[in-house]
């Protein structure tokens, strides 16, 4: 499904990333993870074209999308949310996901329908799928911090992605919270098939649900496979979970 | 996507101010206000001012339709698509300058020229517009700025086809010929048919734009206002969407300035300065950026505050800054947003 | 063309040069620092150029009044400057950048006629002072003593500002504002005096470069929209924020203007506007600037 070759990006002479490589198998559940500043953000960054890298390729499906912009990453079927939450604030709950559906569906360049009026099923729909028909009507600004990245999910999907890439969906939430997203990632990947890779700092959650982890340390991939393998991995233990 | 949008983009939720979504504006849809057709009931009172008002009434009104268009089409690119453009009146002055030229030097009638107007003010955004979305902030604010000048020093030094500083004076109204055998329109003043035909140019354009702002487009362009960046991750190509919405406003822009040519007898340089733009922007700001009548509400509470206000004093601009300096600190919803509030604590306040 | 006529040309447009340097330079500064993009930086400037008409009345109709006139302008719209920005700026700088824009604004409408209030509407003049009444003939051109020494003046200004934004601890923190906010807040700076300081010292550039514009031009209202744009094309031409990209785009400013006259008389305004749209579409950091 996703395969990246030979990624670098450097920051004014700071190597963010370095060589990276990683494959994900349709279907799988996979994780990166990593310290604080081990490049993480980046390397999702450089997947779903927010930055292009310096060398290296991503390909998804066989086609390389390397430094494609984001808006055809995401035609072509890449969903994101990312670590800071990231909803339209002005808007609705009901109208962000609506949104997402009329540009989905390619009706962005209708001037003359009322928006309004479109796509209401598929909306109600999602809403319910993402646990926010209470707050159909809110203004999503206003909104929890969890509802909001509940929020962010539904934007991602409304776009039908094939590959869903999620940055730390958990972060800045109770443990309540914690465990009711994570159902809810795994109900929603298990009915759409999603494949699926994430990053995480919870290594519960990680060892909980992932497949396949790979581990990123200053930049670099240290070690990459099912996690009972990256659990007994030397090295990782040494720089990641801090034992000698 | 530029190395710029990505490293500066980024929404901080909590600061959001969140605004009334559309559904609960003034009034709602459902209450005894909501029902009353207001659009249809202004238009039925803008068309009787010249029987009604008096010539001064007439011109009044006249300017504020004028001006609600010229704000209302800037207030596609503020409010709706969150672009803050300086340079607005370029496209109001593009579209003033091609009907005068064509009306006076040319003698093309009014019916080819106001659409032509429309026309020449689209391909001018069109040019500048493509440079200036894909700059981000100050920074297209000042690239707007600049665009906004070279049609200024355009038109103050190209005298053999804008007049220089001594401008196009009498451009000729349409001919009204036509409606002499009319009974009531046939007996009135050139100037208050064509006063008429604004007002009528006027509603048909609104309606069109609020159609625009209702439509799935109008819709993916406040994604863009909101978070260009999760705009850009929902699928939307932001800058080309940008584009669009710069067209539409600078095309609508261009009809308010080919009118308001006519109307004020001739086109000048003056009208083009930058400091127009800061104007049309602040009658924006004043009734609510966040709604669609805020601007012609601001527009009329400018033009109204300003006649009375130099009835007193020379002193106009002085008040003028007073009136942003208190919007600014005190009611950044402007008029509309201060209505709503009120209207939505009234309505908790029942329901208590 | 004689080589004589186009010296006086370059020198005329060096002239020009310096002064939209002075005045840009604290234009510039505060683009550079808090991001915002001051409008009422030219009226500070038509401010500077009316309280220095003022001082002269006061002190000494003409002789050494002068330079204390200067003085007392340049302090004037900088305490001015400090008072606008802790009672107004300071609630503005987390917000939209709209806001900010139309709040400079704000002060453009209200201190263009405050000033005409104070001192009417009739051009007033001030006289050279006597020390640089006279002129040089240089290559075969005269050249005012006053202008010359603004030329040495603009200069000076940058070298100082340069030396003090990169040779002293509170250079260090202004760049590092520059860099990042929160980077400064951490080192334990007090980021709000230095926001004051730095605005206080760009309206006393406005101020001064008001005040000795005076001898050479008559004071008129106007003057602040007028300059403005001409401060706005400087600086985006040098970059914004970069102190010595101002001085270099006010050198090509002022020459671009003062030869494009000779190639296409009538078009010379176009021409600076043009470039002005050219940096920004091509390098919108400016020549010398960094990109954001």
């Amino acid at each position: 499904m996703l395969e990246v070759r030979g990624l670098n990006k450097s920051f004014s002479g700071f190597r963010a990333v370095s060589d990276v490589d990683l494959t994900v198998e349709t279907g799988q559940i996979a994780a990166v993870i990593g310290p604080n500043g081990a490049g993480k953000s980046t390397l999702f960054n450089l997947i779903t074209g927010h930055l292009r890298p310096d060398t290296g390729s991503v390909r998804l499906d066989g086609r390389d999308i390397t430094g494609a912009a984001p808006h055809r990453i995401v035609r072509m079927g890449v969903g994101r949310s990312f670590q800071r939450t990231n909803i339209f604030a002005k808007l609705t709950v009901f109208e962000n996901l609506q949104a997402a559906f009329l540009v989905h569906r390619g009706r962005g360049r209708d001037f003359w329908s009322r928006a309004a009026a479109l796509y209401r099923d598929d909306t109600e729909r999602l809403l319910a799928s993402i646990g926010l028909v209470d707050q159909r009507d809110t203004v999503a600004g206003t909104l929890s911090y969890g509802n909001q990245k509940q929020l962010e999910l539904g934007l991602a999907l409304a776009s039908d992605p094939a590959l869903l890439l999620l940055d730390e969906p958990t972060a800045g939430m109770s443990a309540t919270e914690t465990h009711d997203t994570i159902r809810l990632i795994e109900r929603i990947a298990g009915e759409r098939s999603l494949t699926l890779l994430f990053t995480e700092h919870d290594m519960d959650v990680v060892f909980q649900i992932a497949q396949k982890i790979a581990v990123l340390h200053q930049g670099r991939v240290i070690a990459d496979g099912a996690p009972e393998e990256v659990r007994a991995d030397p090295e990782v233990r040494r720089v990641y979970l801090g034992e000698h | 996507m530029t190395s710029e949008t990505t490293t500066t983009t980024t929404t901080g939720v909590a600061e959001a101010t969140p605004a009334a979504p559309a559904s609960q504006m003034i009034g709602g849809g459902s209450s005894v206000i909501g029902r009353i057709p207001w659009t249809l009931i202004v238009f039925l009172v803008a068309c009787s001012v010249p029987w009604i008002g008096g010539r001064y009434n007439t011109f009044l009104a006249e300017q504020i339709a004028i001006d609600a268009l010229f704000a209302v089409s800037l207030n596609l690119l503020l409010g709706t698509t969150g672009l803050v453009s300086f340079g607005h009146v370029a496209y109001f002055g593009v579209g003033a300058y091609v009907c005068g030229i064509l009306m006076k030097t040319y003698n093309v009638p009014f019916i080819l020229a106001f659409p032509a107007a429309g026309l020449g003010a689209a391909l001018f955004a069109l040019v500048s517009g493509y440079f200036c979305v894909r700059l981000i902030k100050l920074y297209f604010a000042m690239l707007t700025l600049a665009f906004s000048q070279i049609i200024w020093a355009i038109a103050y030094k190209w005298n053999d086809v804008t007049g220089g500083d001594q401008g196009l004076p009498e451009i000729p109204f349409p001919s009204f010929d036509w409606l002499n055998h009319v009974p009531w329109l046939g007996d009135l003043k050139t100037s208050d048919q064509f006063y008429l035909l604004t007002v009528l140019l006027i509603a048909i354009s609104l309606a069109i734009i609020h159609r625009i702002v209702r439509s799935p487009f109008g819709r993916v362009l406040t994604t863009i206002r909101d978070n260009p960046e999760r705009a850009a991750f929902i699928g939307v190509n932001v800058k080309l969407y940008q584009l669009a919405a710069f067209v539409v406003a600078g095309t609508f822009a261009g009809f308010a300035g080919a009118l308001y040519g006519l109307f004020s007898r001739g086109v000048f340089a003056d009208y083009v300065f930058w400091s127009k733009s800061a104007e049309v922007m602040i009658m924006t700001i004043l009734g609510g950026m966040d709604y669609f009548w805020g601007p012609p509400i601001g527009a009329f509470a400018l033009v109204w505050l300003n006649q009375e206000i130099t009835d007193y004093t020379q002193y106009w601009p002085f008040f003028l800054g007073a009136i942003l300096l208190v919007l600014l600190f005190g009611f950044p919803g402007g008029i509309l947003g201060g209505v709503d509030m009120l209207w939505q604590r009234l309505r908790r306040a029942r329901r208590a | 063309m004689a080589p004589s006529f186009l010296f006086s040309q370059f020198m005329g447009g060096l002239t020009t040069a310096m002064f939209l340097f002075l005045i840009a330079s604290g234009l510039s500064l505060v683009f550079g620092i808090m991001r915002v993009i001051n409008f009422a930086h030219g009226s500070f400037y038509m401010l500077g150029a009316y309280l220095a008409w003022q001082g002269v009345q006061w002190f000494h109709p003409t002789g050494p009044g002068f330079w204390a006139a200067s003085l007392f302008a340049a302090c004037g719209v900088g305490v001015l400057g400090a008072v606008v920005e802790r009672l107004f700026f300071r609630s503005l700088y987390g917000r939209e950048e709209l806001y900010q824009l139309l709040f400079t604004y704000a002060l453009v409408l209200i201190l263009g006629d405050a000033a005409k209030f104070l001192w009417g509407t009739d051009q007033l003049s001030v006289s050279t002072p006597p020390v640089l009444a006279g002129s040089v003939q240089i290559f075969g051109s005269t050249q005012p003593l006053y202008n010359l020494f603004i030329m040495a003046i603009g200069p000076l200004i940058a070298f100082l500002g340069w030396l003090v934004l990169n040779r002293s601890g509170v250079g260090r923190m202004v760049r590092a504002a520059q860099m990042d906010r929160e980077m400064l807040d951490a080192l334990g700076a007090n980021v709000g005096t230095i926001y004051t300081g730095m605005f206080v010292f760009s309206s006393f550039l406005a101020g001064l470069s008001g005040a000795l514009v005076t001898p050479i031009q008559s004071i008129v209202p106007g003057m602040d929209v007028l300059i403005i744009v001409q401060a706005f094309i400087v600086v985006v031409i040098g970059g914004m924020g970069s102190f010595w990209g101002t001085f270099w785009g006010s050198v090509i400013y002022g020459e671009v203007l003062s030869f494009g006259i000779l190639i296409f008389p009538g078009f010379s305004l176009f021409s600076v506007f043009a470039l002005m749209a050219v940096i920004l579409i091509v390098r919108p950091w400016g020549l010398f600037g960094r990109p954001l």
